[in-house]
């Protein structure tokens, strides 16, 4: 495909590859999270709840900011991961950070209610049949819940290829390095004559959202059939 | 192999107090719901800690409050029928049967999948989903997991309830089948289930054991009525003798034939026969001109009235203990008292189908 530059397939692939891996790490906690939120009375959880749903409420920018100020080099925790090795400042590593934890709200909503949808009755089954609860998870909660968890990182992915303003607070907006789809098309905008590059980023962006959207409809609707068909 | 229960459990307002031994066989935990039935099985199963008390299958033992035993659910070895089913929706019916396998310990006695689909009629199901079964056909599949698991101990909380006559006349022969090989603790509030399937009834009421032994002897005291005396009636063992051409079965109860619509075991099988306390009818006198088939002359056990106009009366006969519910007036009126002599008329069509089963 010659209708696009290096510069935009730059920007392309590091996009998908930031949303990836934001969405392949996030998935676990994801699940963990929301089976937290789901299926656990404890005390302050109305403020996990809270703090989880926070990126979807703050300003990116703040989000972007509050990354920054404690993942940053001289950060709190930025400063105790730099002697390991890892750094997120100004890396991709960090604008899949960001992306991750924009997306975290919408992927932890998406399994929660596939949680909410499957009956403990079925667990209790389980264990009567002498599973484990290690078992009874891998067996019985997990399949039932796969199409809501692959929903969730499907949102969750869609939510990562997108983001912005989280993303250039926290990493700045370097080309081959920090410069997703976003990003590329902002400056593309910034610049005399970009207007034709920027607006084939937008078609991509335009089609790999509605992609996304559609995978994830699609997933949502086995989920019914498989929990319901009881 | 026997089962020792004894739990107390609080909840709320409700005390839950009950101990009982459970013989080979079914027992079944018989009582009006919130008698605490669900409380003590799921108490078994382990799906509730209780306060206090001990449980334990042989030598096996579950729970043990004072010695601080608690066994979790899944090391139990049991096999739960619920009343739902609770057949896992994502996996096959053939997958359904053999989940409790991959967790029975290796040297475990193994159930045979092929015969236990062959008992239970479901060969033709293996490869279908859960969701595309009637709710019978779950329920049979519901029985065969949790045989198949090797329990040591089968639990059925009122695994019929849900079903429509029909299912249910369809399911009982199987657990009629399943009281040979494995012991069972059945919960029901259905007399007519307890009468065709118990070999011990546990009578509960309001979380207590007010009655316990074996079912003949249980359903023929007209003091236990735990569902109330429109549903009391007792059992006859009896043997068929022939079927006649025109549609009844000649039956023999201790010598008495017994006429009752055409039973489908065949001549020479043992039956146990459920005769509903309404179905009975008494006379002092042998009745003449009556179009009745069954009379069996006896003697009056024991007279109990009850709150309302009714009166149960227990009545021994040749064939064994019947229970004939009366009115008080009626019962004043031709003198019935232990020791009196007298007739009882049973109506043969009285006798329904799901009210005779094996033995």
């Amino acid at each position: 495909m010659d209708w696009l530059g290096p510069a935009e397939w730059q920007a392309i692939i590091l996009s998908l590859k930031v949303a990836f891996w934001a969405t392949l790490v996030s998935l676990p906690f994801g699940i963990a999270v929301a089976h937290l939120l789901a299926r656990r009375d404890f005390a302050g959880k109305a403020l996990v709840n809270g703090l989880v749903h926070l990126p979807l409420i703050l300003p990116p920018v703040v989000t972007g900011y509050l990354l920054l100020v404690t993942f940053g080099v001289r950060g709190p925790v930025g400063g105790l991961l730099q002697p390991l090795g890892i750094v997120f400042a100004f890396r991709w590593t960090g604008a899949a950070l960001a992306a991750a934890v924009m997306g975290f709200p919408l992927m932890v909503r998406a399994i929660r209610l596939s949680f909410e949808a499957v009956d403990p009755k079925l667990e209790e089954a389980a264990s009567t049949l002498g599973a484990s609860r290690f078992w009874v998870f891998l067996t019985v909660t997990l399949p039932l819940i796969l199409p809501g968890v692959l929903a969730g990182a499907v949102l969750a992915f869609a939510k990562a290829l997108g983001e912005f303003g989280a993303t250039i607070t926290f990493v700045s907006n370097i080309p081959g390095q920090t410069q997703t789809l976003a990003s590329a098309i902002y400056t593309f905008l910034q610049v005399p004559g970009g207007e034709g590059a920027a607006l084939r980023l937008v078609a991509v962006s335009v089609v790999l959202a509605m992609g996304a959207l559609l995978a994830s409809e699609l997933l949502a609707r086995r989920v019914q059939k498989r929990v319901g068909g009881a | 192999m026997s089962v020792s229960i004894r739990v107390t459990h609080r909840q709320g307002d409700f005390l839950l107090d009950a101990a009982f031994e459970a013989p080979a066989g079914i027992t079944v935990l018989f009582g009006r719901s919130g008698s605490g039935k669900t409380t003590l099985v799921n108490a078994v199963a382990g799906l509730l800690r209780p306060q206090a008390g001990r449980i334990a299958v042989g030598d096996r033992v579950l729970f043990d409050s004072a010695a601080g035993v608690f066994l979790p659910t899944h090391r139990r070895r049991l096999g739960y029928v619920f009343q739902e089913g609770r057949l896992f929706p994502h996996l096959s019916v053939r997958q359904n049967l053999l989940y409790g396998r991959w967790f029975a310990p290796k040297g475990a006695r193994r159930e045979e999948l092929g015969r236990v689909a062959e008992m239970l009629g479901i060969c033709a199901l293996l490869e279908r989903r859960p969701g595309d079964l009637s709710g019978g056909e779950k329920q049979r599949v519901a029985i065969g997991r949790a045989l198949l698991a090797s329990p040591g101990l089968i639990l059925a909380d009122e695994p019929l309830a849900a079903l429509d006559e029909a299912r249910k006349a369809e399911i009982l022969p199987y657990f009629e089948r399943l009281r040979a090989e494995v012991p069972i603790l059945y919960v029901s509030h259905s007399a007519a289930e307890v009468a065709r399937l118990a070999t011990t009834v546990v009578v509960l009421e309001k979380g207590r054991v007010v009655r316990q032994g074996p079912a003949a002897e249980v359903l023929a005291d007209p003091a236990v009525t735990p569902v109330g005396a429109r549903a009391a009636g007792a059992i006859l063992e009896a043997v068929v003798v022939r079927h006649h051409a025109d549609g009844l079965s000649e039956l023999q109860a201790g010598g008495h034939p017994l006429f009752l619509p055409r039973v489908g075991q065949a001549p020479g099988s043992r039956l146990r026969v459920r005769i509903a306390a309404h179905d009975v009818i008494l006379s002092r006198g042998r009745p003449e001109g009556l179009s009745a088939l069954n009379i069996l002359p006896g003697m009056v056990h024991e007279v109990r009235g009850g709150e309302g106009p009714g009166a149960i009366v227990s009545v021994d006969t040749g064939a064994g203990r019947l229970l004939a519910r009366v009115t008080r007036r009626s019962a004043e009126a031709l003198g019935l008292g232990p020791g009196v002599a007298c007739h009882a008329v049973i109506k043969s069509v009285a006798v329904a189908p799901e009210d005779v089963g094996g033995r």
